[in-house]
């Protein structure tokens, strides 16, 4: 028995017990999941199989790119076999549009190391660029006849300013990348836990005037409506396609899912740039990167300004979206939900935080309020879970921080930070990540 | 230790901004916290010919910011030690409240209860809120701290704002997610005697009454006893201290101890004097009160009652003057300032995290 395993381990397969068992039960948990999120047993079916195949050839590269690129088309065909309207394609978009917060504050926390509780701010600047440019937020503009740019019926012909989703998402990534900077320039000489309290304050910050925008007038407008929101906000209008409508939920996927494709793109080009390699050099070692030359400011401003824009670009996009720009939605716990997707997945591990923002969404929007909802009355306990999301939240970076640091896909180099407590050794250089453990 | 400190604030500065720092740093968090007293103050002399209503704002004030430089003490005591903002230190003082309430309910206390049974019921209570606060803080540094002490900085960390969530949560489950009034055993509100139009309450007095001499039985535990001159020990050395036979371990836990101790008693003063308990209320406490901590200097134990008082005037000048739908902001832009520009505080001394 020995003997087989060693040779399966030779030729490259993962076929011990211990795997195959995890994949079995892995089954099980997929297809009751998908069941119970209203998920296409078959598409759910297909994604096991991927996974399956991908753990077991481990080693394989062909393999590897194989699944990857099935994956990709997976999740382009993925709505084909859902209801269009329904409440997964509705989840689903959700979790996508986290995905680009969540790969954003990745750069920030996982990448550069700086811990940011405050990433709730770049969401609600995002959202209010939305609120401003794709709305009649502004009735006085242009003489109260309204004023629009590159948009179609009818919010070309409706009061306030209406701009074209694309080019508000460009206004998004300009504004909240100079916020980011600006909310990085204190932090410079500081480090860790001050960083972490900051920005924190910033978050806060932002939050209040936001609630309480309706009282700040600048040049006779108010910055925002406070707790009333603005609404509704204009729905993406992209070119050569029709209008997008609340009903039809299939092309708000794929714009989610291009979205993410295009911040995925940047993600990895950006990790294995020159500056990828600073900010992790200033993760592990501030002194030892400046005495080597790499720009401390620049470094970490760029942090703040690129993962600030991907929060902006996914505000704008769920501003559209949830069709309200509303003050409650930017609270400090909202922060903390990004960040336990990162964590859940994996600090600096892109593939953890994609399946860390995808889990996590669906535990907060889907399977705590639809699903377990009524476990505990059916237990004796009088309670509703919905109140306890960020309980539950809580506990999971409690369990994952002292049990598994490194999170469910760990990055190698950064397993080895935390797990030795050092930084990484002159051999762990370059890509390659290490599937360790997948869990769909 | 001194010398050191001197030869680390020495000007070795070449740029304009970090000079610009310096003196903002020197003067500008003094100049700062004096604005809104004196603005108001002006105003108020025109407007109506005397300080009354500041002096009320700072007596209302200070009685809050007894209440913040008890919990600040709990945020700088951990720090001190271990570097590490305990973030969940507010929901620990929350607990706190939360255990006053319920055990007031069980004794059956009410505001008809004699004086001498009002008495021992609330020193009992104290007494309570106090042990469950401060074994509730030894028990997250047991579970969530200790496993991570070789960890990166981050771990504890986010451990610490899991542990935040899950209490805001026990507290959800205990009395519910809305604020929940409880019976005005002190009549917190009844004017004692007033001085020149500034009213003091009976609220006050109890609030600054309870802290003084918890401050003090503090700071005298720490500067007298030997598990207190343990604790600085450790502080300033761990390593050092271990290899003198302290147990570090202890030492740490005690520290935690303490800080809850003090949260605990925090949670008792603000039960009584605000009459309304909530969830959430120890999110916002916890923020004020490290800001409160890092306005004194943190790591410095009068600097965290300084910097307690201090904030509580402040807010309450913002609550009463420019609404308390902005004070959170503001107190907030009070920290990100001190923070940039002095981030050694009022009394404390440079850093690590600030150097």
């Amino acid at each position: 028995m020995t003997k087989t395993v060693a040779s399966l381990r030779q030729s490259g397969l993962r076929t011990d017990t211990r795997t195959l068992l995890a994949l079995a039960v892995g089954l099980v948990v997929t297809l009751w999941m998908a069941g119970e999120i209203e998920m296409n047993l078959f598409m759910a079916f297909v994604l096991w199989v991927l996974v399956a195949v991908r753990t077991v050839f481990h080693e394989n590269r062909a393999v590897l790119v194989g699944t990857l690129v099935a994956l990709a088309v997976w999740a382009v065909v993925l709505p084909f076999f859902q209801d269009s309207g329904g409440g997964f394609l509705e989840d689903a978009t959700q979790a996508l549009a986290l995905t680009v917060m969540a790969l954003g504050l990745n750069i920030i926390v996982g990448f550069a190391g700086l811990l940011d509780l405050g990433y709730v701010a770049f969401y609600a600047l995002g959202a209010l660029t939305a609120g401003w440019f794709m709305s009649g937020f502004f009735v006085g503009a242009g003489g109260g006849e309204g004023f629009s740019l590159l948009v179609g019926e009818p919010a070309s012909t409706l009061p306030g300013i209406h701009f074209n989703f694309l080019l508000v998402i460009l206004i998004a990534v300009v504004i909240t990348t100079i916020a980011g900077m600006l909310i990085g320039l204190p932090t410079l000489r500081l480090r860790g836990d001050y960083i972490a309290i900051v920005t924190l304050a910033f978050g806060e910050i932002v939050g209040r005037l936001v609630i309480n925008g309706d009282e700040i007038v600048i040049a006779g407008e108010k910055i925002t409506n406070g707790r009333q929101g603005i609404t509704p906000i204009d729905k993406v209008d992209l070119p050569f396609l029709e209008p997008f409508t609340g009903l039809e939920l299939r092309p708000w996927y794929w714009v989610a899912l291009a979205l993410v494709a295009v911040v995925l793109f940047v993600n990895y080009r950006l990790r294995d740039s020159r500056l990828g390699r600073a900010w992790i050099a200033l993760r592990e070692d501030e002194v030892a990167a400046a005495s080597m030359g790499v720009p401390l400011v620049k470094t970490k401003l760029l942090a703040y300004g690129t993962g600030a824009a991907f929060g902006g670009v996914a505000g704008v996009f769920l501003g559209s979206y949830l069709n309200t720009v509303n003050a409650d939605q930017f609270q400090f716990s909202f922060s903390i939900f990004v960040l336990a997707m990162v964590i859940l997945g994996g600090l600096g591990s892109i593939e953890g935080v994609i399946l860390g923002a995808v889990v996590l969404s669906f535990i907060n929007f889907n399977l705590i309020p639809d699903v377990f909802n009524d476990y505990p009355s059916k237990v004796g306990l009088d309670f509703d879970l919905t109140e306890l999301s960020f309980g539950i939240f809580g506990f999971l970076l409690v369990i994952m921080m002292v049990l598994r640091p490194e999170g469910l896909i760990p990055e190698r180099r950064r397993q080895l930070e935390l797990t030795e407590g050092v930084g990484a050794g002159d051999t762990a250089l370059g890509g390659g990540e290490s599937i360790q453990e997948v869990r769909a | 230790m001194e010398a050191s400190t001197e030869a680390a604030r020495l000007p070795v500065r070449t740029n304009t901004w970090d000079r610009v720092r310096g003196y903002i740093g020197e003067y500008g968090l003094i100049a700062l916290l004096l604005v809104m007293p004196v603005v108001y103050g002006i105003q108020d002399l025109s407007d109506d010919g005397s300080l009354a209503r500041l002096g009320n704002n700072v007596v209302d004030g200070l009685s809050n910011g007894a209440i913040w430089a008890l919990v600040a003490l709990g945020y700088t005591l951990v720090y001190g030690i271990i570097e590490l903002i305990n973030f969940a230190h507010g929901e620990v003082f929350m607990i706190g409240s939360l255990v006053t309430a319920g055990f007031i309910g069980t004794l059956g206390l009410t505001t008809a209860t004699g004086t001498p049974g009002l008495v021992l019921g609330l020193l009992v209570t104290l007494l309570l809120a106090m042990i469950a606060s401060g074994a509730l803080n030894v028990m997250i540094e047991r579970v969530g701290y200790r496993p991570l002490r070789s960890a990166p900085k981050l771990a504890p960390l986010i451990t610490a704002v899991g542990f935040s969530f899950i209490l805001q949560n026990v507290g959800i489950l205990w009395i519910g997610g809305s604020p929940e009034g409880i019976p005005d055993l002190i009549n917190a509100q009844k004017e004692l005697f007033s001085i020149g139009g500034v009213s003091i309450s009976q609220g006050d007095v109890l609030a600054v009454a309870a802290t003084i001499p918890l401050v003090l039985l503090l700071t005298t535990f720490i500067s007298q006893s030997r598990l207190g001159r343990a604790m600085r020990a450790t502080a300033q050395d761990p390593e050092a201290a271990r290899l003198m036979g302290i147990n570090v371990d202890t030492t740490i836990s005690l520290t935690f101890l303490l800080g809850g101790i003090m949260a605990g008693a925090a949670g008792l003063i603000y039960a009584l004097y605000q009459t309304t308990i909530w969830y959430f209320q120890g999110f916002q406490a916890g923020l004020i009160a490290f800001t409160a901590a890092v306005m004194g200097g943190i790591g410095n134990l009068k600097g965290a009652v300084l910097g307690g008082f201090i904030i509580g005037i402040i807010q309450q000048i913002s609550d009463n003057r420019i609404g308390g739908e902005w004070t959170p902001a503001i107190v907030f832009s009070y920290l990100v300032l001190i923070m940039v520009f002095r981030p050694s505080g009022l009394l404390g001394e440079e850093t690590r995290e600030a150097g």
